[in-house]
């Protein structure tokens, strides 16, 4: 996009002192498609990908709806494996649009955000059978069966650090690779650890990644029983509605972004195109309850004032806001009320969209497809609609993007907010600030 | 990955967490090193496997409410039991400002289970006439909502946030041996280069779990019948791994501040070396090698993480005769089991004790992740 020098091109150096750290590739998977051009032009089109669910029974459930992506397979069709897969594809094109490295040989570290890795119910199915036990199952039996050595190849399906094995072992990163949960804000903490990384000068390059693979049963099961999950199941794309009067919970997505993070000095040298910065992150925790924000929001602002200050900008240089935007009641309230709070009144004009109203909420992968779609929107000058907000909420007074709607974007905030009071937003922009 | 002139400051040890079947708290730990071996092997409760169970605790000390205690599960009550033991032990348990702005970085993994549903759906779905059907029923009506909290990774720092009031920010490193390691790699690299002044650091980990028990055995890691000593596993029939229920948590803190505030210094935390080679033979060995000679150990007393997995462990036992001939070598799986996550901050926690009490002036730990991952970690004292 912008090959421009930054203002301060002698040394490469953020208004902190700091090494710059320039995204030079890009790689995105979601229910609406695969690449960046597929998800851009579905994006701003105002496409939902959410549709019925496919892939398991839906029967009896008050949620039948997700944003799977359901052109990706894998054998077995396990959480894991899916967003093993799903990260490889978004890797491969970050890394190939970055042209950094060689084949296989990716020089920096792997930081990625994976859901947390269980045993499902099928692989639980096939042991209990497995076990001849006609009586009453219980875990012994599992264990009987397991000691058949019939089922080794489980053991690293669910282990929790066989993905990020699995993706170094393909892309040929260096060290010893990251795997990292801070729930929902986990992609935006991916891009956080590369970015200081990379800032500290303990690597030139660093490979982020979100992904989540685990729309079945029980997740499914285990948000709903929560009440986190939209259940207005017909029709499927009308049911993420962030920011409207009648939301009423999530839809579950899937999906996986990269991005390739370099020093700016050894991306300009290389000859790499620079396709935006990251220019701050800022996190907060939040001690008042394991699913529920603080009621005066303090957490969430702070996280955001946070990454203004670390990307050395004030309020006012914001040109969009990239929002975390579940549909839940609770967040979107949270987080206009915490917008409003850094803003003031211009956040009344200061255009807000949330990509979950097409993606639904994919989880572990969030911050970073949302960090990529920010950048996409940075280089195209172009904002992607909020669909299906027909009745805005009065409480909040935002100025909700529609449609896709033109404009100069030169910084976004990208907000991600989670279970467990984990609260992480990023900068990201053209240019240095 | 390079290292760079940004590790600039010394990171030192200001406060302890610790809890094993040896007990809770430092003095139980140094007991039980000397001791040389477990205090408590529990071989009945799951066999054919034996676990080296968590000490009888009163919760109340740590966890007051009783409305925290039952939100959450064994993972991480012991987890937010050791992360409160560190608080005391670095004095800043009273000072609220202090600790909301105290950032943490936890290793663990997760994915509790309530085992008497899953055996009663396995049960159910063998003559379940509609599987799905009934899979979705039972998971809707007989799933606790709150076992899911129980089950997040992230939620061992959510609970401390909670419990403690230690409010800075969270990251949750998951990935069994490696997760820790570098949970203290970075956090000593944050602390090093000036990014950030304290940090709580660790994990916690329950062997206890029928479902852990599973994941294990397929593969073939687990040990089956009593103890014996991690570097005495080689004969036929004998290696693999006791899981033992552990947590540590460590305050690390850069040492000017620690000065300033006039804290208690247990050791410093040298810079932290990890890597995952692909495994082939001799990789384990080789790895550890040069991770040794990156951190430039020297230590008087080498605390190994083996896991009693027989060719890794053969391995790492003998790079650490070459590499340190005749140094005295703990295994921590002799003193509290072997605790995937939690085996990191566990021996590095250790070793600031040992180091403060005088046992030795440097200690390194070695980590050998079951899969992947190897580790060399540096303690020493200040002066």
């Amino acid at each position: 996009m912008t090959n421009s020098s930054p203002p301060d091109s002698r040394n490469f150096r953020d208004s902190h002192g700091r090494p710059l750290v320039a995204v030079t590739g890009l790689g995105i998977v979601t229910s609406l498609g695969q690449g960046q051009v597929d998800n851009w032009t579905a994006l701003t089109a105002g496409r939902s990908g959410i549709h019925s669910i496919a892939r398991f029974s839906t029967d009896g459930l008050r949620t039948r709806i997700a944003g799977t992506v359901d052109f990706l397979d894998t054998d077995p069709l396990v959480a894991p494996a899916l967003s093993q897969r799903f990260a490889e594809e978004a890797a491969e094109e970050a890394i190939t649009q970055s042209g950094i490295g060689t084949k296989g040989n990716f020089p920096g570290a792997l930081f990625i955000a994976v859901p947390p890795v269980e045993m499902e119910w099928p692989q639980r199915q096939s042991l209990a059978q497995a076990s001849g036990q006609n009586g009453d199952i219980t875990y012994s039996d599992l264990q009987r069966a397991a000691s058949s050595r019939r089922f080794d190849a489980w053991h690293d399906l669910f282990i929790f650090a066989t993905v990020a094995d699995n993706i170094a072992d393909r892309f040929g990163t260096k060290g010893s690779p990251i795997s990292l949960s801070t729930a929902c804000s986990s992609g935006a903490t991916a891009i956080q650890l590369g970015v200081e990384a990379i800032r500290r000068g303990e690597m030139q390059a660093a490979l982020c990644i979100g992904t989540d693979g685990s729309v079945n049963p029980e997740s499914l099961i285990r948000f709903s029983l929560l009440s986190a999950l939209s259940t207005q199941n017909d029709p499927p794309e009308g049911a993420s509605k962030p920011f409207s009067k009648n939301r009423d919970g999530f839809v579950m997505g899937e999906g996986a972004a990269a991005l390739v993070l370099e020093n700016a000095e050894a991306a300009r040298a290389r000859g790499a195109t620079i396709l935006g910065y990251v220019l701050g992150c800022g996190e907060k925790g939040d001690g008042f309850h394991r699913t529920r924000s603080s009621p005066d929001g303090a957490p969430g602002i702070a996280a955001i004032r946070a990454a203004l200050h670390d990307a050395g900008t004030e309020p006012d240089s914001i040109d969009t806001i990239n929002a975390h935007g579940t549909s839940t009641p609770e967040n979107d309230k949270m987080e206009a009320l915490g917008c409003a709070a850094v803003f003031g009144e211009r956040i009344r004009s200061l255009p807000i969209s949330s990509n979950k109203s097409m993606i639904g909420h994919t989880l572990t992968a969030a911050g970073a497809i949302e960090a990529v779609i920010s950048l996409l929107t940075v280089t195209h000058g172009r904002i992607p609609p909020t669909i299906n907000y027909a009745v805005p909420d009065p409480a909040l007074s935002l100025d909700v993007v529609t449609s896709a709607r033109d404009a100069r974007v030169s910084r976004v905030l990208s907000n991600s907010f989670g279970f467990g009071g984990q609260n992480t937003c990023l900068v990201l922009g053209d240019e240095p600030a | 990955m390079s290292k760079t002139s940004m590790d600039r400051r010394d990171v030192v040890v200001t406060g302890i967490g610790l809890v094993s079947c040896a007990g809770e708290g430092i003095a139980a730990h140094l007991e039980a090193f000397a001791a040389g071996r477990p205090k408590a092997t529990d071989t009945e409760r799951f066999a054919p496997y034996p676990v080296h169970p968590a000490p009888p605790l009163l919760l109340d000390g740590q966890i007051p409410k009783k409305s925290d205690q039952r939100q959450m599960e064994a993972w991480q009550r012991l987890g937010v039991y050791a992360a409160g033991l560190a608080l005391d032990s670095a004095g800043v348990k009273q000072d609220a400002a202090f600790k909301a702005a105290m950032h943490l970085v936890v290793a663990c993994g997760g994915g509790e289970r309530d085992t008497a549903v899953d055996g009663a759906i396995l049960t159910g779905l063998r003559d379940a006439a509609d599987p799905g059907a009934y899979l979705n029923e039972h998971l809707q009506n007989d799933l606790r909502p709150t076992l899911f909290l129980a089950q997040l990774s992230n939620l061992l720092a959510g609970n401390i946030a909670i419990v403690h009031g230690v409010t800075g920010a969270s990251r949750t490193f998951m990935g069994e041996e490696a997760s820790g390691v570098d949970a203290l790699r970075n956090a000593q690299s944050r602390i090093a280069s000036g990014q950030i002044d304290t940090m709580l650091v660790g994990g916690s980990y329950s062997a206890e779990r029928p479902d852990v028990l599973v994941v294990h055995e397929m593969g073939g890691y687990l040990r089956k019948g009593d103890y014996r000593p991690v570097f005495e596993r080689e004969g036929e029939g004998e290696a693999g791994v006791i899981l033992g229920s552990t947590a540590a948590f460590l305050m690390l803190e850069a040492a000017e501040t620690a000065a300033a505030r006039e804290a208690t210094i247990f050791a410093r935390l040298l810079p932290v070396e990890s890597d995952r080679p692909r495994r082939e033979a001799g990789s384990v060995g080789r790895s550890l090698s040069t991770l040794w000679g990156e951190a430039a150990s020297k230590p008087d007393l080498v605390i190994s993480g083996a896991t009693g997995v027989k060719e890794i462990t053969a391995e790492e036992r003998a790079a650490l005769d070459v590499l340190t001939p005749g140094t005295p070598i703990t295994a921590l799986g002799d003193l509290t089991g072997h605790s995937l996550e939690v085996t990191a901050p566990l021996g590095a926690a250790l070793a600031a004790a040992l180091i403060s009490e005088g046992t030795a002036r440097e200690i390194t730990i070695t980590t050998v992740g079951h899969r992947r991952g190897e580790g060399v970690i540096r303690l020493s004292a200040l002066s």
